[in-house]
């Protein structure tokens, strides 16, 4: 009933035996608890204002998390730090199968699947997913040695082994006519797209790179294998195993190649690879990264495999463009970072042919 | 009383088209499946409506002189309807149902008299005749603009292109926290919703269109209409009503009227979608009746009946009258020429008007787009986006491509797979030729337009930094963005040796990857514009092409 009253303009009847003519008045009790409700929200308000005052700042982006993402195993002197294996040369045309034996074989070598990936472990493994290309294009790694990959993974325990890219073109087209996807899913893995959503503000720590987007699933494995393939690259030379790492990022990565070399090694230095595995089963040697002309494709049925990044590339870029480091400054730059040596004929590689 | 179930039959059919359309619009988008082929393809049939909607038919008859693929499945639509009158409007028809389902919503304005007096036969509903007759007349002349008020036209750009974006940006808004949650069961649950709805009903990236809001405005005022007065739209502009509005005046079905038993107590009027008079003593007309049945079901003393080969008076046609049918001719012998005089088709066309894979030269294109928007749903990298001035008034809503917000995918055709008039006439990705096994020497690729560089603003032109990621993306092989080392001085002083990007315009196809994915992305330094597309042989550059 007290609450009638507080219209003004709505005057309650006037009391049992009041005056006629005297103006009405609250009780002393309401009148008290008309106070307290004003006095409250106006405390309120001013308790908030105040409170809010004092907490503006000019917005500044939150720190990016801070994470370098080592993922080797540790050194074997048992085992070769590169493997390479093909088929001989004049082995006729492309079959199903080889690009199979082909990483079964270099891997072997290398000590196999077991040296590198634990029962329970999620690996996450980084094709180059690209291009809007079919795998004759040799645009894409070759779907067949993703397969084999994830096959091995599985059969070792892997908890999870995830296939993923932040492609070029647009994803679902990349991932589906590569052939990877369902490559890659009938083998056991599971294939993720690049998620816009899905990105983290990772700081990578590099020279050139400081604050990146990097797609989580990068973020979140245990272990990761690099599976580029070897192409031509207008700006680079070639783009090889440490330019596939461009692939993690999101961002507008198109601002990478103003300082190429500088951010290839950047990136190598933040996301150490447990083991390089290249597919040069058919190599992309003109009007790369993209090609989509067969007669840019040459088929070398060879796959290598390394836990040395920087050497891998160095070996590619020797073997197929007769490209010395000192013509691809970012071997020479990510060597001197210590992330590897160029000097691969000081290793042992351990060449084998498969028939 | 056995016609009275006919109400509950008509809303079991209305619902069920209704999801259908939805659930065809939603599977508008490319959806690679696991077929062992690399290539993809539109699967389902995302563009039936369209082929069911005898006005696309007929428009499309009277300005190509032809149908386009499937169209003549309108037939399906159009011969019932010369029997049974127009069931599609109260049966079938996706824009009817939702009006209906907003008309039947409790309404202050639309009570007891009103209502009943709302439902009255009302002159101003020819008007969707007159705006009929103008639209054919037009499509005769070769203008589609009567495209712009088909219902499903209508549906796809307010649903596909206004609404179903924004639940998409809703959705995402809401699941990202979880997906980012740090608690472990938040964020599986998080990334499973996002997956499944991604794998179904999301987009894994956000589309927008521009002109979205005037589109969803558009949309939200014509069903606040229908809240006013009963199926609005229906009643007076839609022009497939109209048509099929003159043709049901042979319709051999009819409403009975039992005079003897009919005390005049307007409940029929209650309900009536069509405005179409179904009361006792006064003749019913044939021409606005949705045969929705809610008559029949409503008159208590069951003297409304639907009958074959009745015998009554009746209004069979519109009743036009000459003034308004001059009116519609007059309009429609007009329109094309006073269009086409503000906008012309040769010199003074927009440069960054860029048309689909597969469209037709610009005249047959206006000749036969009905901007239904299905071409821009579909488009993976939401590269078509709805013309405002590009294409002059004539082609307002017609598909555009900005490479600045999508590039044209090399191998992707599926625009040309829905439309359903052959605007974008349906080309494989083989005859569009910009991949492998393509164009050969016979046949050249199917060109959008020619790249360019704003040398003024391109890194390494005019600031001596290396750059060249548009030579990266070129899709074509051998590219058609080739590169010269150039010696430069930088603001140091300090020579440079760096690459400087050209375009080769015998190679270009005009796919906008370069302008995609210029670093300088709010007004790229490499940018396509519409000269040298292979529809136009008026618009080229070079003599000949190698």
């Amino acid at each position: 009933m007290p609450d009638q009253n507080l219209h003004a303009n709505k005057p309650a009847p006037a009391p049992q035996g009041a005056t006629v003519g005297e103006p009405s008045l609250l009780n002393r009790r309401d009148a008290l608890l008309q106070i307290l409700r004003v006095g409250g929200v106006a405390a309120a308000a001013t308790g908030a204002g105040f409170w809010l005052d004092a907490r503006s700042r000019r917005p500044v982006p939150s720190a990016p998390e801070v994470a370098r993402r080592d993922h080797r195993v540790s050194a074997a002197s048992e085992w070769p730090t590169l493997a390479v294996a093909h088929f001989a040369a004049g082995s006729g045309d492309a079959k199903a199968g080889e690009p199979r034996a082909l990483v079964q074989k270099a891997l072997g070598d290398l000590g196999g699947i077991e040296r590198f990936i634990r029962r329970q472990d999620v690996v996450v493994i980084k094709p180059n997913i690209a291009w809007d290309r079919t795998p004759e294009q040799a645009a894409n790694t070759n779907p067949e040695l993703v397969a084999e990959i994830v096959r091995q993974c599985r059969e070792v325990g892997a908890k999870r082994v995830i296939v993923t890219d932040v492609s070029c073109n647009e994803a679902r087209r990349c991932f589906h006519r590569s052939g990877i996807e369902a490559a890659a899913r009938e083998a056991g893995a599971e294939v993720v797209l690049p998620d816009p959503d899905l990105f983290r503000e990772v700081d990578l720590g590099g020279v050139m790179l400081k604050s990146w987007p990097v797609f989580t699933p990068f973020l979140e494995a245990d272990k990761i294998i690099n599976l580029p393939i070897a192409k031509h690259h207008g700006l680079c030379g070639v783009t090889l195993g440490m330019k596939n790492w461009y692939g993690i990022l999101g961002g507008q990565r198109s601002r990478l190649h103003q300082q190429i070399h500088q951010s290839l090694v950047d990136l190598a230095g933040f996301m150490l690879p447990t083991l390089t595995i290249m597919d040069c089963y058919r190599i992309l040697l003109r009007n790369g990264p993209t090609g989509g002309n067969l007669e840019d494709v040459a088929l070398k049925k060879t796959v290598m495999a390394g836990t040395d990044p920087v050497a891998l590339d160095a070996y590619v870029a020797k073997a197929y463009w007769n490209l010395d480091p000192e013509h691809l400054p970012y071997l020479q730059l990510a060597a001197n970072r210590g992330l590897g040596t160029v000097e691969f004929e000081k290793l042992a590689v351990k060449v084998s042919q498969v028939s | 009383m056995a016609h009275s179930r006919l109400p509950h039959y008509r809303r079991v059919s209305q619902t069920f088209f209704l999801l259908l359309f939805l659930a065809l619009l939603i599977l508008t988008t490319m959806r690679p499946g696991s077929t062992g082929s690399a290539d993809i393809h539109m699967r389902g049939p995302v563009r039936m409506f369209f082929l069911l909607d005898p006005l696309v038919a007929i428009s499309n008859a009277l300005a190509t002189h032809a149908l386009y693929r499937g169209l003549v499945l309108s037939l399906v639509i159009l011969m019932p309807t010369i029997f049974l009158g127009r069931f599609f409007c109260g049966w079938i028809c996706p824009m009817g149902t939702l009006q209906h389902l907003v008309g039947s919503l409790k309404s202050e304005a639309k009570r007891g008299k009103q209502r009943i007096e709302s439902n009255r036969y009302k002159r101003w509903q020819t008007i969707k005749y007159v705006v009929l007759i103008a639209g054919l007349i037009a499509a005769v002349f070769g203008s589609m603009v009567i495209g712009t008020l088909d219902p499903f036209s209508l549906l796809v750009r307010s649903i596909g292109l206004a609404l179903l974006p924004a639940v998409n940006l809703g959705t995402r808004a809401l699941l990202v926290p979880l997906e980012h949650s740090h608690v472990h069961v938040i964020k599986m649950f998080g990334a499973y919703a996002s997956t499944g709805l991604q794998r179904t009903v999301l987009d894994l990236r956000q589309a927008h269109f521009n002109q979205a809001i005037v589109f969803g405005l558009l949309f939200l005022v014509i069903l606040w209409a229908s809240m006013r007065v009963t199926r609005f739209w229906c009643r007076s502009i839609c022009p497939l009503g109209a048509l099929l509005g003159a043709v049901s005046r042979w319709s051999i079905l009819g409403l009975h009227k039992d005079a003897s038993s009919c005390d005049k107590c307007n409940r029929c009027l209650l309900d009536c979608q069509g405005g179409d008079d179904p009361i006792g003593g006064v003749p019913w007309r044939k021409s606005e009746c949705l045969m929705c049945m809610n008559c029949v079901g409503s008159c208590p003393h069951e003297s409304l009946e639907f009958r074959f080969f009745r015998r009554e008076h009746e209004v069979a046609s519109p009743d036009l009258g000459r003034r308004r049918t001059v009116t519609g001719l007059a309009a429609g012998v007009a329109a094309v020429p006073i269009l086409r005089a503000n906008t012309g088709l040769g010199k003074s066309r927009h440069e960054r008007l860029i048309r689909p894979p597969g469209s037709l030269d610009e005249p047959d294109f206006l000749s036969r787009c009905i901007r239904c928007g299905e071409c821009m749903k579909v488009c993976p990298n939401n590269s078509l986006q709805p013309t405002l001035t590009e294409a002059g008034m004539e082609g307002l809503w017609t598909p555009t491509l900005v490479p600045k917000i999508g590039y044209c995918e090399p191998s992707c055709v599926l625009c040309s797979e829905v439309c359903p008039t052959g605007a974008i006439w349906q080309i494989t990705s083989k005859e569009k030729g910009w991949v492998a096994g393509g164009a050969t020497q016979n046949s050249q690729p199917v060109r959008l337009g020619t790249a360019f560089y704003d040398r003024g603003r391109c890194l390494p032109w005019a600031m001596a930094t290396e750059c060249i990621v548009c030579e990266e993306w070129c899709p074509v092989s051998p590219k058609a963005i080739y590169v010269e080392e150039a010696q430069v001085v930088d603001s140091a002083g300090k020579a440079k040796t760096l690459k400087q990007p050209r375009v080769d315009p015998s190679r270009c196809v005009g796919c906008g990857a370069c302008e995609y994915a210029c670093p300088l992305q709010e007004r790229p330094a490499v940018y396509v514009t519409s000269i040298g597309e292979s529809r136009s042989p008026s618009s080229q550059i070079l003599l000949k092409r190698s």
